[in-house]
Parts: C-alpha cells; structure tokens; sequence
C-alpha cells in the first residue's frame, strides 16, 4: 500500500499532542511508584500526575523527589532536571551523587521509567540514543534506566514526519536495550509489548484497528 | 597544620600534564568548575582526554577549554546537550575524538577507580553497540558486561564549602558527578563557594571527606547563569 492509502485511515481521527500523550501515560501511574521520567515528552508527564497522587519522581542527576519547575523568583539555580531546565525539591525529596542516583536505577529500586524512543520492537527491543553511525551519539542514562527499572514505558510519535512506522518487528538502529520495554505510549494509540504482536489496549477515538494496522509495520492485535 | 587551600589558580593548576586525564565535574553546567577550567586553560596542560557527562555548554568552562584546543578525546554520556556549539563543530571537523559511555557506567567506573574495586559486571548496554569488545558473563539466569574501574589522574570539582583539610559540602544537584570524581583522580581539586574554618562544617553534613582531596581554591563566585 501506498503512504498515501496508508495514511488515509487516519482521516477521520485526531491524534493525540505531546501534552496529550503525557496526560495518558500519567493516568496509569499507581500510588506510591518511583519513576524516572526521560527526556523530550517524558518529562511532560509530571505535570499530569493528579497532585493528591504521591508519586516520588528521580531524576538521575542526583534528585529524588522532583518537584514542578519553580515561578520565576524563586529559582534555585543549583536546582536542574535531566533536561538542564530548573525544578524544585518536594518535601521529603533528598539529594544523592551520581553513582548512588544509577545504583539506586540499576538496583531495581525505581518502579518505572518512562523515555521516549525513536523505534520498539515486538520483543521489546527499542532505540533511542542514535540513528546511524554519523549522528552524534547521545545515550546519557537511558541504558542504565531500560535495564534497572521494574517496568519501561516508552512515549513516542507513532510514525516518523515521513510516516514511517516507529512500531517494527526489529529495530534498525543501534539497540538501547534488549527486550525490556512493556508500554507504549503513541499519539494514536496506547499498546502492550506481546513477544510477536503489540496488543493495542488504547486507540485514539475515530481511528480503527484497521487504520492503525496499516501504519503500523509490526503485526497488532487487540489486548485481551 | 594541613592546610590544603590554595591562593591562586597557577598554584592550583600545579603540576598537570601534557596527556592528562582530567575528570571534571557537572551536569550540564551545573556543579561544573568552571573557575578550575579558567586556570588549567592559562596553565597550559593539552592533549587532555577529558570525562564529563556532557560536551560542554555555550563558550563556557569545558567549551572553552575544548575551544582553545586542549582537549584531544572527550568521554561522556550525553555531548548533545542545551547549547554544545564548540563540541559539535571540533566533531564534524574530526578535530576530536568521542567516547560515549552510558551515564551510570561512568559514575560507576569512577566510583570503582575511587573504592579499590579493579572492575564490575553490570547489565547496562548488554546487546547492544557500546557492550562490543567487552566480556559478558551470565549470574543468576541475567547477562552482563565486565566493566573496569575508570581513573583520573586529576579531578576538578566543584564544592559550596570546604575547610583547609578538604571537607567539602556541595549544593542541591549540584552535586552530581562531583563526590564520586574526587575519589578517583590522583590529584583532587575543589573550587568553593565558602571556605569555613575547621570543625564549622557538620560532620554528619559533609560529603566528600578530606581523605580525598588534596587542593581547595575559594571561589565566591555567585550564581551559575546557564544551565
């Protein structure tokens, strides 16, 4: 099929916004969780967490217990999150050095990190740190996040601006990690990792399973 | 009497080599000693490899320590970061080499360098490109990968108090990779904020000890402005 056919299934539907896919992602944060939020879309996240929702955010600069970026006379300038961008510290919140902030993530003790990702495959394999040998390769913590949380979540465009499907059955850039993510999170649709099949719990409204196949390069099927 | 603190940058800079490998501290710029830079600039050490989260930010500290063309190879998790113009432009040029380390497996390196821990399996980056050439090796059903201990032959860091035996405190995030390079660097130099006399420091609030550093030049210099 065409790209043009292939897209034409998304007409009648309006894919979610960044802010959007934020919000949704946040709506699944339990209670209590431990979560390390990437940067790009990720990071958007906290703002949707429901505020009577204790949810204790780490950032891998040494921060656990992240709070909303400060009003602008009340910077702390010493205070930043993984995206250089000023925060604040919650009550309760504590700082650590770097390699007690990643034994804290390779230790198994976050409940979940969420990072955005350029590809996922079927398996769970995704890549989010370089596209070719040329790119300047930027993997910062996403490594030691993709092995050491309990669960990862990715957040992502569904296509590329070209539309090309993110969702395959391998991935075709160098690998992040090897079969560790569980969710993900697109701007039309919220789809479980399931070995041969991403099974899609979540559609945006207006677009069918069919349209969502046919912009889809790995095979779906509905969640059970 | 120890007296560990220093008048000036030149004496600061002492001794650093043609060829060194100088961990510096920050993230982004933040915790970065920028002051220290300024020093090893004017003192002259090149053919440096330098490891640092990121490329450095704008023209500042690192930037400019890469700009004037002192640093032969940067090792770092994250060189695309806010404003990594000097970095990318000596990169595209070929006019500097890059090693890029997964975030956690550098402080970790360090942290190993600094505990007299000669090397670790980690799962980090199993699978994948930056786990080529190494050992992997399986325990309890999981793979990973062998990873050395990583050393410094001088540390730069950047600290909000310090007294004249060494004792440092640092501010907020700040802190970051600071603590674990001055443990694992031949030669640890702190800039600080504040220097307080001895005993003014809380001992339950101090955290990288004395032990570790061996230089402490006061650096009031306010606030960082970028980030």
């Amino acid at each position: 099929m065409n790209m043009k056919a292939k897209l034409s299934g998304l007409a009648n539907c309006k894919p979610w916004t960044r802010e959007e896919i934020a919000a949704r992602a946040a709506r699944d944060i339990p209670e209590g969780f431990y979560v390390n939020l990437g940067i790009g879309i990720p990071v958007l996240v906290a703002n949707y967490i429901p505020p009577e929702r204790e949810v204790v955010i780490q950032s891998e600069n040494g921060i656990l217990g992240m709070g909303p970026e400060p009003p602008p006379d009340q910077i702390n300038r010493w205070l930043i999150n993984a995206s250089k961008r000023y925060v604040t510290l919650v009550p309760g919140g504590s700082y650590v050095h770097h390699a007690d902030s990643f034994a804290m993530i390779r230790g198994g003790h976050l409940d979940l990190c969420v990072l955005g990702a350029f590809q996922v495959a079927v398996n769970g394999d995704f890549a989010n740190w370089s596209k070719s040998p040329t790119d300047m390769p930027s993997v910062g913590g996403a490594m030691d996040l993709a092995v050491g949380a309990k669960s990862v979540w990715l957040v992502m465009d569904h296509t590329t601006k070209d539309g090309e499907s993110k969702l395959l059955r391998r991935c075709t850039y160098p690998l992040t990690a090897v079969g560790v993510a569980t969710r993900i999170y697109t701007n039309l649709a919220v789809l479980d990792v399931a070995g041969d099949a991403f099974a899609v719990r979540e559609m945006v409204p207006g677009l069918t399973f069919a349209g969502l196949q046919d912009v889809t390069d790995a095979p779906l099927k509905m969640a059970a | 009497m120890i007296n560990k603190i220093v008048q000036s940058l030149a004496e600061a800079m002492a001794g650093i080599r043609d060829g060194a490998v100088v961990l510096i501290g920050g993230f982004g710029s933040i915790g970065q000693p920028n002051a220290l830079i300024e020093g090893l600039i004017e003192q002259g050490a090149a053919d440096l490899t330098v490891v640092a989260n990121n490329a450095g930010v704008g023209h500042l500290g690192l930037a400019r320590l890469m700009e004037v063309g002192r640093v032969r190879k940067i090792i770092c998790s994250y060189p695309r970061t806010t404003d990594p113009v000097v970095f990318e432009s000596l990169y595209r040029a070929g006019k500097i080499e890059l090693e890029v380390m997964p975030q956690g497996t550098m402080a970790e390196r360090m942290r190993a360098a600094g505990a007299g821990i000669p090397a670790f399996y980690t799962p980090t980056s199993v699978g994948t490109l930056l786990a080529e050439g190494r050992e992997v090796r399986e325990f309890r059903g999981r793979r990973y990968v062998l990873e050395e201990a990583f050393h410094g032959d001088v540390a730069l860091v950047e600290a909000w108090e310090a007294d004249r035996w060494g004792n440092l405190t640092y501010k907020s995030s700040a802190r970051n990779f600071n603590p674990v390079m001055a443990t694992a660097a031949a030669l640890t130099i702190a800039q600080a904020q504040h220097i307080v006399a001895l005993g003014d420091l809380d001992p339950e609030r101090i955290h990288t000890p004395g032990i570790y550093v061996d230089r402490v030049m006061h650096v009031p210099y306010g606030e960082p402005t970028v980030t």
